[in-house]
């Protein structure tokens, strides 16, 4: 791997530009979550700021920017304020394997999936350290729970993507979005179903949103592991949930949606398009289901989703070592 | 650490931690607690406790070893301000007993004093307490249904149920003119006669509220996740329920046929034909059941009352005035309330005001079978069983 200037200014560019599709995808997503929410419960969503609602999502973010940082008695200061800034920043290398476009790479590099699953761990860290630092009992329950349940959850999900990964025979994410056609059927979906579902469910536990949202189960916990955050604390949380939730989208668009492929022209309106459908799906399914048990959550991941996974591994191993 | 914390934020408390490891309730149950279990204080500002319940539970790991309801953060005097006030200035308090379900309180206090007193009720107005009573029984389990999906984390169907609550609330405001606590019953009769408006509206309510239900059925009741969360979960068993006198659903749920509507006839329900779901199951899915079915019996009572309600006076002519006194002795009613069976006991000796009253809360009685049901289980669980009970906090601690 040579790190060239060009590499280094390419990457750095890369990472402005990722923050600022971050931050304008959370302003989005706030607002989308808002109207969708509002459809599926028969309300009308916000509409009282800016014409139909739409600065609202910046309001909250200046209501949130002006408000105080609460500390309470005896947290660990250093932990408590390094975890929303854990929380945020390592998304931003997740995105830079991911194929945009034909020639709208961040960093070429042809161990993509490694980095992104590496890398993804950073999350759950962030996670444990915010309970954990926070000198609250119900923190460190939703702490607890947020590491269980994100390293079970894991492991079928990487197994899912290794069944693609063997089917295109590469970890580069370029490729994988080669080997598939601009047609849906040609799509890794129709080769790999069973994989795309394990995937779908993976990504809604991994992103801890409902109905997988234990670790700040609000019924139970208060708000979990950021109970004690407020202000820009729990704002960098807010980031980093919307972050890895277009993060999962962006890598089950590349994997199994045929990525910046499409009908017309290819390019990085379809990678966008296919990442907002499966953003509108999470967030669909959060406002329709009851939430799940966490002994429930983690039979399904080693009951149902780890043999299934490791079977369609299987599957998958077989058909390419006849067919090839 | 504390002073230069101060300078980042100056707010932050900085007096000795060990100042404030609880108070009597935290203390006391400390002592029984193993070492090393964790006490989780649920309130009284916890989401799920709806009010300002306060529950201590011993967690190992997320199971309940042990938990203890602590009472008392909305407590108002009800029974004690039936001792100074006259019968007629008490009335409306009983909107306040329980402002989920108003029509029940109403109809314990002013039925007590009543049969005290001897008044006879038109049969007109009997029939429009019927409708009351039934109308916001449906509201309150309506109410009960969105809190109770809620707490297992379903955040959609609240706002469904308040939907249909709002119809209802429209109706009941055209005869008590209010729509939360309503204050609707007189000594002798009903406040305010029912219009063609208001026998209209019950009729358009009623196949629009079936079909509401069926939806429930398929959206939620069937859904594999909530089956999952309530089958088998809290078991309550008839012994248990009577021993610390549980009523209501939860005691039908248990297999108890017993309906205050039914064993201790009251108004004129004893004209009418309807069915009280018994259980089992009397786990927290039997309980789920028996609200959402007696939905249905409560519309079946309704549907049957404005066919065949009389013609005639709602309120007797000689109706007690502001300044009315209590004749001297001692009454007990009871009601079938949403929640159970509502009781008011007057104890009179001849006074400007009564001697004693007493309230029966169901929600006091169910709350008890918390800590017996809720022992062993995942704290999630707890906190579905907790919902399953229906409380309503200023009912409990009146």
């Amino acid at each position: 791997m040579d790190l060239s200037l060009i590499t280094f200014v390419q990457i750095l560019v890369a990472v402005i530009a990722i923050i600022c599709l971050m931050v304008a995808n959370a302003v989005v997503m706030v607002y989308v979550e808002r109207k969708v929410a509002g459809f599926i419960q028969r309300r009308p969503g916000p509409y009282e700021v800016g014409p139909w609602g739409t600065i609202q999502a910046i309001c909250d973010s200046m209501k949130l920017l002006a408000k105080q940082i609460f500390v309470p008695a005896n947290v660990d200061l250093v932990l408590f304020f390094l975890a929303p800034v854990l929380a945020f920043f390592p998304v931003l290398l997740l995105f830079l394997p991911i194929p945009f476009g034909p020639y709208l790479t961040p960093w070429k590099t042809p161990d993509g999936l490694v980095l992104i699953l590496a890398f993804a761990g950073f999350g759950v860290l962030s996670n444990l350290l915010a309970g954990w630092a926070s000198n609250n009992k119900y923190g460190v329950l939703g702490a607890a729970r947020a590491v269980s349940q994100s390293i079970a959850y894991e492991i079928p999900l990487m197994l899912a993507l290794m069944a693609v990964v063997f089917q295109a025979g590469s970890l580069n994410l370029s490729v994988i979005v080669e080997k598939q056609g601009w047609v849906p059927w040609e799509w890794n979906i129709v080769t790999q179903p069973l994989a795309f579902f394990i995937y779908l469910i993976c990504l809604v536990a991994e992103t801890n949103r409902a109905p997988f949202d234990l670790p700040e189960a609000e019924s139970e916990l208060t708000a979990g592991f950021h109970t004690e955050y407020s202000g820009m604390g729990f704002a960098l949380f807010f980031l980093s949930e919307y972050a890895n939730m277009l993060l999962v989208s962006f890598i089950c668009a590349t994997f199994f949606l045929g990525g910046y492929k499409g009908p017309i022209i290819d390019g990085f309106w379809w990678t966008i398009i296919k990442a907002y459908a499966v953003m509108v799906f999470i967030v669909w399914i959060r406002w329709t289901f009851p939430r799940v048990r966490f002994d429930q959550l983690l039979n399904i991941n080693w009951k149902w989703l780890l043999p299934l996974g490791l079977l369609n591994l299987w599957i998958t191993a077989i058909i390419i070592k006849v067919v090839n | 650490m504390a002073s230069w914390l101060n300078f980042i934020n100056p707010f932050t408390i900085d007096d000795d931690p060990g100042t404030y490891l609880g108070d009597f309730y935290t203390d006391n149950f400390e002592k029984g607690a193993q070492k090393g279990n964790v006490i989780l204080n649920l309130g009284p500002q916890h989401p799920s406790t709806h009010g300002v319940l306060r529950v201590l539970v011993e967690l190992y790991g997320e199971y309940v070893l042990r938990s203890e309801p602590v009472l008392g953060y909305l407590h108002r005097m009800q029974e004690k301000m039936g001792e100074v006030k006259t019968p007629y200035q008490y009335l409306p308090n009983m909107g306040r007993v329980d402002y989920l379900n108003p029509i029940a309180w109403n109809w314990a206090y002013a039925g007590a004093v009543e049969l005290l007193a001897g008044i006879e009720v038109p049969e007109r107005a009997e029939y429009l307490r019927i409708i009351s009573a039934e109308l916001n029984r449906i509201s309150s389990h309506l109410l009960w249904w969105g809190a109770f999906v809620l707490d297992l984390g379903g955040v959609t169907p609240i706002l469904y149920a308040f939907e249909e609550r709002e119809k209802i609330n429209d109706i009941l405001q055209i005869v008590t003119g209010s729509r939360l606590t309503m204050n609707y019953f007189r000594f002798g009769g009903v406040g305010q006669d029912g219009d063609e408006r208001f026998f209209a509206l019950i009729g358009e309510f009623i196949p629009y509220m079936r079909e509401r239900l069926k939806m429930y059925k398929d959206l939620v009741t069937d859904n594999v996740i909530l089956r999952r969360r309530l089958e088998g979960i809290g078991p309550m068993d008839r012994d248990l329920c009577l021993r610390y006198g549980a009523t209501g659903p939860i005691l039908r749920a248990a297999g108890v046929d017993y309906d205050t509507r039914k064993a201790i006839p009251y108004g004129l329900y004893h004209k009418f034909e309807y069915r009280v779901p018994i259980g089992p199951p009397n786990d927290n899915f039997g309980r789920y059941i028996m609200r959402l079915e007696e939905i249905e019996a409560s519309l079946t009572i309704l549907s049957q009352a404005i066919e065949s309600i009389p013609q005639g006076k709602h309120i007797i002519d000689k109706a007690p005035k502001p300044a009315y006194k209590l004749p001297p002795g001692e009454v007990f009613f009871a009601v079938e309330g949403a929640r159970g069976q509502v009781i008011c006991h007057i104890l009179s000796d001849g006074g400007k005001t009564p001697y004693r009253i007493k309230l029966r809360a169901p929600g006091f009685s169910n709350l008890s079978l918390f800590a017996e049901a809720a022992k062993g289980t995942i704290l999630a669980d707890a906190i579905a069983i907790l919902g399953s009970l229906d409380l309503v906090i200023p009912e409990v601690d009146r």
